[in-house]
This record gives C-alpha cells, structure tokens and sequence, in this order.
C-alpha cells in the first residue's frame, strides 16, 4: 500500500493510498462534520456538510467522497467553509419538521446537534416543510415519519447494502425526492424485514420503532395485572450507553433491579428460554439428521437453519419461500418465553393467565412484529403483550427517576430467570451455534465439546460468514448413526450473508447441516433497537461484553441449567414432545416478492 | 442561412453528400496519438457547455488499461433554449457517427451508445436505419466498433455524464462522486469517453477539413466554430452556426428585433446578458459560455417570470440528492415569491444571494453549481424588477 501526505490546516498527515480527506483529518483529530456519512456504509457525498477548501479548487470539496491525493492542500476552517456549511445546516432545517421538543430522537440527533453547533439563527430560511405529511405508521416494528428525514439515504443504503432487501428505495426527483417503498406500498406491506437497521442508521427521528412503552407503564400501574419483564440476552450489555456508561460495561444486576423498582412483578431472563431453545433447536437438528443419514427422508430438510430471528425468518419468507423447510420449527426464545408465560409460570405462580402482562425487552424493531404475528398465541392468549427495546427500557429506567449508576446489584426472579453462558451468548452472531454445539456434542458422544473452555472461536466473530466443522466421534450407542460425520456448520450475520448462504441452499449445494442466521450485522448486540450510534467499534465492544458474561457464569452450557432440567420433569416432559409441539413450535408462510 | 456582417460558418452541416464513413477510414490510416494530437492542437472544446479540451479527453481514456472502454454520445439536450443537437442528429446522422467511430479507433473502445433524449424518440425512426448501415460500414472498413442506441427517461439531470452512466445502467439518474472522472470510471466503471453530439461533428470534420480551417476561427480560449440555438424575442428564431468569440452586441444586432433587453446565454443555468453589458462581452469560454441556448428577451418581458420559470425548472428537475440543489431550489424560488409579494423585505434577496454562492461551491454536480448563474445575474441587473 502507497502512501498519501498531505496538508490540513496546516498539518501534514500521512494516509493509505485510497483513504478519504475525511480519514486523514480523523487520523490528526480534526473533526469535520458529517451527516449522509456512516462507517458502515458506502460513501454517499450528498449531504455536503462535510464540504472543505482544497488548494486550487474553484469549488468546495465534500472530504468524505474525495480521495486524498498526494500534496493536496486542505483547510477546514475557512470562512468559505463556515459559511457554506451553515447555509446547509439551514436548509435542512428549512425542510426539517422542527417539532424538537416532541421528537423521539430529540437529544440523539444529528442535525439537532448540527443546528446547535452551529447556531443558524440567524439565517434562517423560509420553511419549505410539506405540509400533510401522514406518518407511515402500519408496521408493527418501525414507524417513518417523513417530515422528519434529511434524504441522506443512509437508511436506503443500509437496507440494500448490509442487507440487501431493497425495501427502501428513493423516489422522486427533485422537491418531491423523498424516501420510498416499492409503489409507495406502507411498510407493512412492503418487502420490509423489520430488522430495524434503517432506524439505527437514521441521523434524526424519520426511522424510528413503534414505541409500546406507554402501555407497558399502563399495565405496571393496573394492579390486577401481573407484570413480567423478560430481558434479552444482548440488553444487558447496551442498556448502559443509554444511561451514561461507556460502551461494552454489564449492567445485568443494576437493570433488574431497575425494572423491579419500576413496579416490575418479576423480572425474568430470555436466557432461559435461549437454553430451552437449545434443548428443543439441538434435538430437532439431530432428529433431522437421523431422518436424512438414518431414515433417508427426502422430505426432511438439512440444513437446518435457526429460527431465532424474526427479521431473518420473515427475510426467508419473503424472498425464499419455497425453503421455509429448512428453518427449524422452533419459536424464538421470545415467543417461547411468552407462551410458557401464559402456561407453565401461570399454573405455578397460581396467577390466571389473562391477568399476566408479558414483556420483552429486546435489542430488536423485529421483536415487535413477531409478537404481533397471528400465530403467536398457542396458550390461548398472546405470547407476548409487548415488545419493547433497549431503547425504550432506557427510557422508562430515566422516567422512573432513578438514579441507576446509584442501584445495588440483583438477580432475576425465579421461575424461568435461570440461565447459562450458553443462553447469554445468544445476543452476539455465532452464539446460538455455539450453544448449540457445546450442548449437543455432549449429548450425542457424553463428552464437552472439543474446545478450550468451551470456547468455540471458529464460530465468533464480524466475519460475514463464518464456518466450522467437528467431527464426532466416541457416539454414545443410541447416536451411533452419528459416528465419523463431519458435523459442517456456518454463521451469518447481516442479510446480504443471508442471501449469500440462502442462494447455496436454494441451489442445493450448501455443505452444512446446520446454520446459524441472524439479520443485523454483529447478532443482536447490533440489533435495530439497540442505543444509536451503533458502528463497527461498537459492536465489537458489546460483543467482548457478551462474551465476558458468558466466562463469568458459574454455568455455561444450556443443557445444565436447572430449571431447564425442572421444566422438562415437570411440564415439558420431553424436548419435541406434545406439549413443546404445541407451545414451543410454530409454522411460516410464504410472502410477496416485492 | 446568409446574412451581413456576423461571420457565418458552414461545417456543421455541410457537405451532406459527402460520406463521413470514408473520414473513419482516412482515420485508421493515422496513429491513435497523431489523432489525439489533432484535436488538441485544434483547440476543440467540448461544445455541451461545460468546454472541456475534447483531445485531452480523449488522450486520457487511450491512456487507461481496460479490457472495455466505451463511447458515448451524449445527445440528452435537456437545457432550456436548446434544440441544436436534435437538428444535427436529423440533418447529418453520420457525421455524429462517424466522430464516435474515430474516438472509438483512438481509445480502443469496441462499443458505443446514443443516449438519446426521451422527447427525440420520433428522430429513432430515421436514426435507426442509419444507424444499421453505418454499423454494417464500419464492419467493411475493418473497425471494430459497434453503436447502439439507448432510449432516456426524460429527466434533465440525466445530461449530466455520471447520471447518464447511472441512468444506462438501470439505476436512478443521480451524479456520481467524482473523481474518479469518466474517462477513468465511466458506463459500467469502465474507462469512457462520453462527448455532445456537436462535439463528434467537430472531431469528424477536424478529420476531413484539417485543423487550420477550423482553428483559424474564434478566438484563443475558444476555437472554432459553434451551433447556436436562437429562440425568443426574434424573428430569425433557428440553429445557426456562427464563429466563436463575436461580441454579444453583434449577435444582438443581427437577431434581436431592436428591443432587446437582455440575453440568456447557455439556458436556465446559464447567463443573463443585461443591455449594458451587450457592448463588453464576448460569446465563448473568455465571456460567457454557452451549450448553444441563446434566448432573446425583449424589454416587454417580466425578467422575475423568467427566473421563477427558471428555477420552477430546476425545483422539479434537480435530482435531489444533495442539500444544496434539493433545498437551495426551493428556497430561491420561494424566496424571490416572498420578497414580489412583500411577505419578505428586499434585503431578503442579499441571503439568497449568499445562498447561491453556497450551491456554487458546495452543490455535487454541475447543475447545482449553475443554479445560481441564472439567478445571480437576473437579480444582480434586474433587481428592480425583482421587487416591485
């Protein structure tokens, strides 16, 4: 790699051939503003915030789009520079819905922050915000309010880019330009995965989720109902950012003790229930096997895929319909949470199950619409009420006026608040395999899986697509069918792996038996309702967190867990029997292609 | 097409007769870098407006390695006034064709496209059968070259060369970042010459006539000769071809009807001329440039329902990527409105100023940038008229 030098404000700065102005005044901490830029995305140059005076250009330069060149010239700071830049800070505030005080993004904003920044008082411009703009609000994951959006395309970027869906789209040309879907469909009937990763890459409050927090308040301060909190694996690790921590701490204890000081009845952990998903996930993976090594069923499909995100499991039946057989028949670790809410925790609590309100806090805008989907209600009685994310808990935990960094430590509630490492891992890509494999390796040979530690690192990682494979051997007698296979796995994160993967399977010529998916780039601790800014160091941060966690734990595989152990005795009975059949599994459908 | 003083020029469209397929094979004859030297030493600039050095163009797309290159001719004449490149691509096809053939030979490029605007569809009737014949031409004089035609959409931004590269690849008509340049990433990332129909003429008959004659005329910055469209308050409305560098008092002299008040030179995003001014400018790249649009406005007309016209345009056909074009349209069109209908003080009108000094500077591609020719210029000579 060649290097650039250059000269910004007077410094000169070495860079990699192919980097951008804007890298090079990164790397000498000159901060230029920005606004269509993100790091994970492509370079759009259309905002022009960014603009810069580069030596003998007669025009400004937008520095996050232009290469730095060998002896270029750039000042940063010019009153040409100033000036430009506040004129643009102005006009998308002329276009802005400036309603601040009422918007949800309000003190998480990018131009609100630019506006400050650079105080436009005085040049203001006439608004040009279009009047009658109706927020699109029929999807039960994400809400968008176009009064709101800047046209960075960020949010187009992301869908098409990370994740290759295209649900987002602009239409329009000039004053009608504006941020679309295919025929102008609402976002419930667009193509739409619900991932929620438009909205954690939207700089203002035009992408956000469906909020259900004001309920959730509502059915704390009904005294008949018998609230539950269930907290996803990857909350625990962001929540904090939300609440003035810096990125990656674990603030499990004090956020259970938040939520019971909220009025919470019990707070309750989806770890349990990412344990029982093993249990059930990892012995339809080897019953699948036997049917197709054993039984040579042409019916039964491998691989098998998790079904644990419902922004990947709608993603399938959206653009891979006819391949729904290939995802496991489990409910997500929510959805199970949720039926056996209704049942199992009701007839032990000895509360009536129409008086449970159960919640989930989720990293995830897809949660929401999971929760909603009709099917989702095998008890009789909706699986989840609600589905909230980090970001709104976070909102609560600051309207309930406590002082967090000040609360004591405590441990969920029993009854389904027992987990293991391998139910924590969940919230990061690659955690769902490897739970899956430390518990089913035991399983089928009686021996730990292979691994120091338990550590199973070919799976972990921001590696879009991530393989590994075991080879199993030393089979207990009932798994002897089993003995010599070369277990073949993958791991994908981000649709656009997804698809990758999905072309091999459609194809059927994908090598693996079973593969781990999950919809947001990083797992969940990316997820689309996770604190904004989300980026790459972000993400790496949370997921060390994760993983932190897991070591922490005095146990780290699913199938140890002894509540686990007691639900089967006592409920369950076996792992797909009748009774996980009916409330632990569900079916899909196929979905429009556009 | 004879008149007076103003020097007229006749190579555009003459000799029709004559068949531009044997300038292609006088051509292959010649080594790509005596071409190249040609047309530099010509002075050719490229005649769609913005008078980039067509040689150096060309040079820098030979100078690319790729396994593909291409040429396209850009005949998406979009600017308001315009309507030269339409007569020339009626009038003499293979002229057109035969300057792409040349610049194919020189660049090494095996396939070429028309982007043709979408209103031109009716001149495809024509176009297409010449268009198979010279293609057959091409392949009897032994140059691998093939040019196809491709069919616009219908938006102005389209004209502008990455939007066009976007446009042909089935995507959304927006600019691209650049650099990198065309001839560097062009249509489908490859190295591509993209030149104005007029611009290929030229090539074409730099070719046959030789460079002298053609660099005789104009003046040091602007060689040659040019296609004017003439529109407006004048009785010769029309395409002339007329030498570059007259004074815009000469052109006045001869097309306008003796009341003329101002020019617009080069389009909606082009210059206004005031009367004071006719006698101290020039046409070309010293004075004014201009793609070819040139509307005469008598002292009858409301310069502020001219520049509301204007910039109505642009509010419908900027892309809307960037913030500057998107909003800075809006605003200018709404503002002058507040300040006609005295919702805003005429003081108003020295912010907008300042604001189409940003769209100039900061705006992503040339249509933003050119905004504010047509803007400042009205409202800088016709302020007066801006007001009340």
């Amino acid at each position: 790699m060649s290097t650039i030098n250059l000269i910004i404000d007077n410094k000169t700065v070495s860079v990699e051939k192919g980097k951008t102005i804007l890298d090079a005044a990164k790397k000498i901490n000159v901060r230029i503003p920005t606004l269509c830029h993100h790091e994970d995305l492509c370079v759009a140059g259309n905002c022009r915030i960014c603009v810069v005076q580069v030596e003998g250009s007669r025009t400004l330069t937008a520095s996050c789009s232009t290469p730095a060149e060998e002896g270029m010239i750039i000042r940063t700071n010019t009153p040409k520079v100033r000036n430009a830049r506040k004129d643009i800070v102005a006009l998308l505030v002329s276009e802005h819905n400036t309603q601040c005080t009422t918007c949800y993004r309000s003190m998480n904003c990018e131009l609100q922050s630019l506006s400050a920044e650079y105080n436009i008082d005085n040049n203001r411009y006439l608004s040009i915000l279009k009047p009658n703009i109706t927020i699109d609000r029929s999807s039960w994951s994400i809400e968008k309010d176009d009064s709101k959006c800047v046209r960075c395309q960020r949010c187009v970027r992301t869908c098409a880019e990370l994740q290759h869906v295209n649900a987002l789209t602009v239409s329009g040309k000039g004053k009608d330009m504006k941020i679309s879907t295919f025929m102008e469909l609402p976002l419930n009937e667009a193509i739409c995965t619900n991932c929620g990763q438009c909205v954690i890459h939207c700089p203002t409050g035009a992408l956000t989720e469906r909020r259900y927090f004001d309920r959730v308040w509502e059915a704390i301060g009904n005294e008949k109902k018998h609230v539950i909190m269930n907290t996803a694996p990857s909350v625990r690790v962001a929540l904090g950012e939300m609440l003035g921590y810096p990125i990656g701490t674990r603030v499990t204890g004090k956020m259970v003790t938040a939520m019971k000081r909220m009025g919470v009845d019990s707070v309750l952990d989806t770890d349990f229930t990412a344990d029982l998903t093993i249990i059930e996930e990892g012995s339809e993976l080897l019953q699948r096997l036997k049917k197709v090594l054993v039984d040579h069923k042409s019916s039964v499909k491998l691989p098998m895929m998790t079904s644990c995100c419902p922004g990947w499991v709608k993603f399938a039946e959206h653009i891979f319909p006819e391949h729904l057989g290939h995802l496991s028949s489990c409910k997500s670790p929510q959805q199970m949470f949720g039926a056996l809410s209704k049942t199992y925790y009701a007839e032990k609590k000895g509360i009536k199950p129409e008086d449970i309100v159960s919640v989930s806090i989720m990293p995830c805008a897809a949660k929401k619409f999971e929760a909603n989907r009709p099917e989702m209600n095998s008890s009789g009685f909706r699986d989840i009420d609600a589905g909230l994310t980090t970001r709104e808990l976070g909102l609560m935990i600051k309207q309930s006026g406590l002082n967090f960094a000040e609360l004591e430590d405590s441990a969920y509630d029993s009854l389904m608040g027992e987990s293991t490492g391998a139910g924590v891992i969940f919230g990061a890509t690659g955690g769902v395999m490897e739970a899956a494999l430390r518990t089913a390796y035991e399983v089928v040979t009686g021996k730990e899986v292979p691994f120091k530690n338990l550590n199973i690192f070919p799976v972990r990682g921001m590696e879009g697509i991530k393989e590994a494979s075991i080879k199993i051997e030393g089979c207990l007698p009932e798994w002897s069918f089993l003995e010599g296979v070369e277990l073949r796995v993958a791991v994908a994160h981000g649709l656009i792996n997804a698809r990758t993967i999905m072309d091999e399977v459609a194809e059927g010529k994908s090598p693996y038996h079973f593969i781990e998916i999950m919809a947001c780039p990083g797992g969940c601790i990316g997820g689309g309702g996770q604190p904004i800014p989300t980026n790459e160091e972000i993400r790496n941060k949370r997921t060390q967190a994760i993983y932190e966690e897991d070591m922490g734990m005095p146990k780290r595989k699913s199938h140890e867990n002894p509540e686990i152990k007691k639900i089967y005795k006592e409920f369950l009975k076996e792992p797909l029997g009748e009774v996980s059949h009916h409330l632990l599994h569900t079916t899909y459908k196929k979905r429009n292609h556009f | 097409m004879k008149t007076s003083e103003l020097k007229k020029v006749d190579i555009i469209f003459d000799c029709v007769q004559c068949a531009p397929i044997e300038v292609v094979k006088k051509s292959l004859a010649m080594h790509p870098d005596e071409i190249i030297e040609q047309i530099i030493s010509s002075g050719l600039r490229g005649r769609g407006g913005a008078g980039f050095p067509t040689g150096l163009k060309w040079k820098l797309a030979k100078e690319e390695v790729s396994d593909q290159k291409y040429v396209i001719c850009n005949a998406d004449e979009g600017e308001p006034g315009t309507f030269k490149d339409r007569e020339i691509l009626d009038l003499v096809p293979n002229k057109v064709l035969a300057g792409m053939a040349i610049c194919a030979y020189v660049i090494g490029a095996t396939e070429g496209f028309i982007y043709l605007r979408n209103e031109y569809n009716f001149l495809l009737k024509k176009l297409i059968p010449t268009l198979e014949n010279f293609n057959k031409n091409l392949q009897e004089i032994g140059l691998d070259f093939t040019i196809k035609l491709f069919s616009g959409s219908g938006a102005y931004i389209c004209g502008e060369e990455s939007a066009l590269f976007e446009s042909m690849e089935g995507k959304r008509g927006e600019p691209r970042n650049k650099p990198p340049y065309p001839t560097r990433n062009g249509y489908k990332g490859k190295p591509t010459v993209i030149n104005n129909v007029e611009t290929l003429v030229y090539c074409n008959m730099i070719m046959r006539i030789g460079v002298e004659p053609f660099k005789q005329l104009g003046t040091k910055d602007s060689r040659g000769s040019k296609v004017f469209s003439v529109s407006g308050d004048t009785t010769k409305a029309g395409i002339y071809e007329l030498e570059l560098g007259i004074g815009v008092d000469e052109f006045v002299n001869e097309f306008g009807n003796g009341d003329t008040k101002a020019v617009q030179i080069g389009g909606a995003s082009g210059f206004c001329v005031p009367r004071k001014d006719f006698a101290n400018k020039i046409i070309g790249f010293e004075g004014v440039p201009t793609g070819g649009s040139m509307m005469i406005f008598n002292s009858s007309r409301s310069m502020y329902n001219i520049l509301k016209d204007y910039l109505e345009f642009f509010v419908e056909e900027s892309c809307g990527q960037c913030t500057p074009c998107r909003v800075g349209t809006q605003q200018l069109l709404k503002g002058i409105e507040a300040v006609k209908h005295g919702e805003m003080p005429s003081s108003y009108l020295n912010q907008l100023m300042k604001l189409s000094e940003t769209m100039k500077v900061a705006s992503k591609c040339g249509l933003g940038q050119s905004v504010p020719n047509a803007f400042s210029s009205i409202v800088k000579n016709f302020k007066e008229e801006m007001i009340y």
